[in-house]
C-alpha cells in the first residue's frame, strides 16, 4: 500500500485527489451553515420575527430556558433579542468608526510620511498588535481599564443617579469600544496600507507638480483613488468586531441593557451591555438545555450571515477599483 | 478577507518633493497642518499602545511568574497558594496546536496546490476560494458552536469525551483541534498559494521539458521552493491557535487538568478534555470563576511571549526568503 503511494501518481489521479480535498472545504462550509441553521430552527419557528423585537429582557428568558426540561414546551422558546442586537450594532459601529479614523491616518503615516527607520519599526509593531490574543486584551481591560474607569472617571453622583436601573462599575461601552478599536485598527491598517501603496506614486507627484502641498496631494489623490479599498477595509474589519466574543464578554459588564442617551453622554458611555458573541460565551454552560441551545445557535446563525453579508459587501465595494487597475 | 491579503511594501515611498525646495508645513493651510499632525500622532500612538501593552505584561510577568508556576499542575483549592501552576494548560496548548496544524496543513496545502496548479473547472476554483474566505471571516465562536453540533452527533461519539451518564459530551482535544484547524487553514492556504503563484513559470517549464509530470513537478520542484512560504503560513496558523479562547472554552471541556478518556495513552489524551493557556487566563480573570489575577497575569505573559516569538519567527522567515531568492514572502498581517 505504502509502496503504491510512493510511486509517482498518474497526473489525472493526482488532480482528482487534490480537487476532492479542495471540495471537502466547500462541503465543510455548507455543512457549517446547515448544522447551525438546523439547531437554530426551533427558536425561530416559535418566535417568528418577534425574535428580533424587544420585550422581556434576554437574561430572564435565558434563565427560564435553563430551568426547562429536556422536552421544552413551545412557550419555553420565548426570546426577544433586540437588546443583544442593539449592543452588537452599537459596539461594532462605534468602534469601527473610531478605528477608521485612526487607521486611515496611521496608514498615511506609514505609507507616505514616516522616515524609513520609523516605518521599519511601525509595521512589525502594528502586526504584533493584531496578533495579541483577545483574552490578553480582555485581561488588560478587566484588570486595568475597568477599575480605572470605575474608580476615577465615574463619579459617585453619576452612580447614584442611575442606581435603581444599572450599576456603573466601569465595565461597559467605553472600555469595550476602546479595546475593540485597538484590536481592529491593525486589520484596517494592513488593508489600507496595501491600497495606498498600490496607487501609482506618479499620480501624487503630478498633483504636487500642479502646486498642491504634499499632504493635500496624498489626501486628494492617493486616498481618493484608494477610497473603495479603504471602505472595504472598514467593512471587513467590522466583521471581526462583530465576532469578537471573549474580550467583550470580559469587559462589557454582561447585562443586556440598551445604553441610551436619557441620562447624558457620560452615563451612556459607562453603561453595561451585552453583544451576540459575548452572550454565547456567557451562557455556554446551559447549552445542553434545548431551548437555550437553540437560541445560542440562532445567534450564531445571525453572526454567520452577518459576516457573509459583510464580506460580500467588501467585495462589491472594491469592484470599482478594477477600472483603475489598482489592486486593493 | 484580511488573512488572504499580503501586507508588503515594494519600494520605499518616503515623501519627496524633488531635489529642489521642500514644501514647508508652516506655509500650508491649517487643516493640512492639522491632518499632518493627526497622521503622525496616529502612527506614534499605536506604536506606544503596543509598547505599553508589552511593557505592562512584562512588568507583571516578572512580578508574578515563578518557575514553580510553570512546572506544577493546577489543583482545585480554596486558597490561591494551594491551587498550583499551569503545567497542564501549557501542555494543553501544545497538544491542541499540534492537532490543529496536523489537520490543517495537508488540507490547506492540497487545496492551494490544486487552486494554483490545476484550478479547473474555473467556477469550482472560485467557489472554493470564496469558501476559504468565508472560513477566514467566520467568528471563532461560531466555528466552536458548529464543532459542538458536529461532535455531539452519535457517530462522532468515539472522538470525544464521554459524560458520566454515557451521553456524548462532544468536547475533547480532537474536537477542539479539528475546529482549530479551520482557524489555521486560511493563513496557510494564502501563504502557500501566493508562494506558488510567485514561482516563475520557467521553473515549471524546465521540469516539464525534462519529462516530469505535473504532479512530480509539484512534489519535486514547486513544493520545495515554497517551503518558507508554508513555514510562514504555519507560524501564523500556530499563533492563531494558541491565541484562540472561544473554541477552547466551548470545545475543550474546561477541565483544569488533562483528563484522559480510555486507557490507550495517546488516543486517550486526544479524546480527553483539558484546558489551554488562554482558557486558564480567562478562568482566572475576574470574568471567570478563579479570580486569581496574579496567575492570570503570569499565564498571559507566557502567552504573549509565545506570540512575540512567533511574530519574530515570521519576520525572520520572510527576511531569509528574501535574501535567498529575491522574492518577498507575502505575510498576512493578521
Amino acid at each position: 500500500m505504502l509502496a503504491r503511494l510512493r510511486k509517482p501518481w498518474p497526473d489525472v489521479r493526482a488532480e482528482r485527489m487534490l480537487g476532492a480535498v479542495s471540495c471537502l472545504l466547500a462541503v465543510l462550509v455548507v455543512g457549517m451553515v446547515v448544522f447551525v441553521a438546523i439547531h437554530a430552527w426551533p427558536t425561530f419557528s416559535h418566535n417568528g420575527l418577534g425574535w428580533l423585537g424587544s420585550g422581556e429582557t434576554p437574561e430572564t428568558s435565558f434563565e427560564k430556558m435553563q430551568a426547562t426540561s429536556v422536552n421544552p414546551p413551545p412557550s419555553a422558546y420565548h426570546l426577544r433579542a433586540w437588546p443583544l442586537l442593539y449592543g452588537t450594532l452599537l459596539t461594532t459601529v462605534v468602534s469601527v468608526a473610531c478605528a477608521f479614523v485612526v487607521s486611515l491616518f496611521a496608514s498615511i503615516f506609514i505609507v507616505e510620511l514616516a522616515p524609513e527607520r520609523l516605518r521599519r519599526l511601525t509595521i512589525p509593531v502594528i502586526r504584533l498588535l493584531a496578533s495579541v490574543p483577545s483574552v490578553v486584551y480582555g485581561l488588560l481591560g478587566v484588570l486595568v481599564l475597568v477599575p480605572f474607569v470605575g474608580n476615577h472617571l465615574v463619579t459617585a453622583s453619576e452612580k447614584a443617579s442611575v442606581a435603581n436601573t444599572i450599576e456603573l462599575t466601569g465595565a461597559g461601552l467605553l472600555v469595550t469600544v476602546v479595546i475593540l478599536t485597538v484590536m481592529i485598527a491593525p486589520i484596517m491598517i494592513a488593508l489600507t496600507c496595501e491600497a495606498l501603496a498600490s496607487v501609482p506614486s506618479s499620480w501624487r507627484e503630478g498633483a504636487i507638480a500642479l502646486g498642491l502641498n504634499p499632504l493635500r496631494a496624498i489626501l486628494a489623490v492617493t486616498v481618493r483613488a484608494a477610497r473603495p479599498a479603504i471602505v472595504a477595509a472598514a467593512v471587513l474589519a467590522s466583521a471581526r468586531a462583530l465576532g469578537e466574543a471573549i474580550m467583550i464578554s470580559m469587559v462589557s459588564g454582561g447585562r443586556a441593557f440598551k445604553p441610551n442617551l436619557d441620562h447624558g453622554l457620560l452615563i451612556f458611555l459607562y453603561s453595561p451591555l451585552r453583544t451576540f458573541a459575548s452572550t454565547i460565551v456567557d451562557f455556554r454552560e446551559g447549552i445542553s438545555a434545548p431551548a437555550l441551545g437553540s437560541s445560542l445557535y440562532a445567534i450564531a446563525l445571525l453572526m454567520l450571515l452577518g459576516g457573509f453579508v459583510l464580506s460580500v459587501c467588501g467585495y462589491l465595494i472594491k469592484l470599482p477599483l478594477r477600472k483603475y487597475q489598482v489592486r486593493g | 478577507m484580511s488573512t488572504l491579503v499580503p501586507f508588503e511594501f515594494d519600494e520605499p515611498r518616503v515623501m519627496q518633493t524633488g531635489r529642489g525646495r521642500r514644501s514647508s508645513p508652516m506655509t500650508w493651510r491649517w487643516r493640512d497642518r492639522f491632518a499632518l499632525v493627526l497622521a503622525w500622532s496616529a502612527g506614534i500612538v499605536l506604536v506606544l499602545v503596543a509598547g505599553a501593552i508589552v511593557a505592562y505584561f512584562a512588568f507583571r510577568g516578572v512580578q508574578y511568574l515563578r518557575p514553580s508556576l510553570i512546572f506544577s499542575r493546577p489543583q482545585i483549592s480554596a486558597s490561591q497558594a494551594g491551587s498550583g501552576g499551569f503545567l497542564d494548560p501549557l501542555l494543553g496548548t501544545m497538544v491542541l496546536t499540534a492537532v490543529g496544524i496536523v489537520l490543517a496543513l495537508p488540507l490547506a496545502v492540497a487545496s492551494a496546490v490544486w487552486m494554483s496548479e490545476y484550478g479547473r473547472p474555473r467556477w469550482l476554483a472560485r467557489v472554493i476560494e470564496s469558501c476559504i474566505e468565508i472560513v477566514a471571516g467566520t467568528p471563532d465562536i461560531v466555528i466552536a458552536l458548529f464543532g459542538l453540533a458536529v461532535f455531539q452527533l452519535s457517530f462522532m461519539g468515539p472522538f470525544s469525551f464521554k459524560a458520566s451518564g454515557g451521553g456524548i459530551y462532544g468536547r475533547s482535544f480532537l474536537a477542539a483541534g479539528a475546529m482549530m484547524s479551520l482557524i489555521a487553514l486560511p493563513p496557510i492556504f494564502a501563504a502557500t498559494r501566493d508562494g506558488l503563484q510567485a514561482v516563475p513559470g520557467h521553473m515549471r517549464e524546465a521540469a516539464f521539458a525534462l519529462g516530469k509530470t505535473r504532479i512530480t513537478t509539484i512534489r519535486r520542484v514547486l513544493l520545495p521552493s515554497v517551503r518558507s512560504n508554508m513555514a510562514t503560513g504555519v507560524t501564523l496558523g500556530i499563533s492563531r491557535i494558541i491565541g484562540d479562547t472561544a473554541i477552547v472554552v466551548l470545545l475543550l471541556g474546561e477541565s483544569l487538568r488533562l483528563e484522559s478518556q480510555g486507557a490507550v495513552p495517546g488516543l486517550g489524551l486526544l479524546r480527553g478534555t483539558g484546558s489551554t493557556l488562554t482558557s486558564y487566563v480567562f478562568g482566572n480573570s475576574p470574568a471567570g470563576e478563579g479570580a486569581a489575577p496574579q496567575k492570570a497575569y503570569a499565564a498571559a505573559f507566557v502567552l504573549l511571549v509565545f506570540v512575540l516569538g512567533l511574530n519574530l519567527l515570521v519576520e525572520r522567515i520572510g527576511r531569509h526568503q528574501e535574501r535567498a531568492t529575491g522574492l518577498s514572502v507575502a505575510t498576512g498581517a493578521v
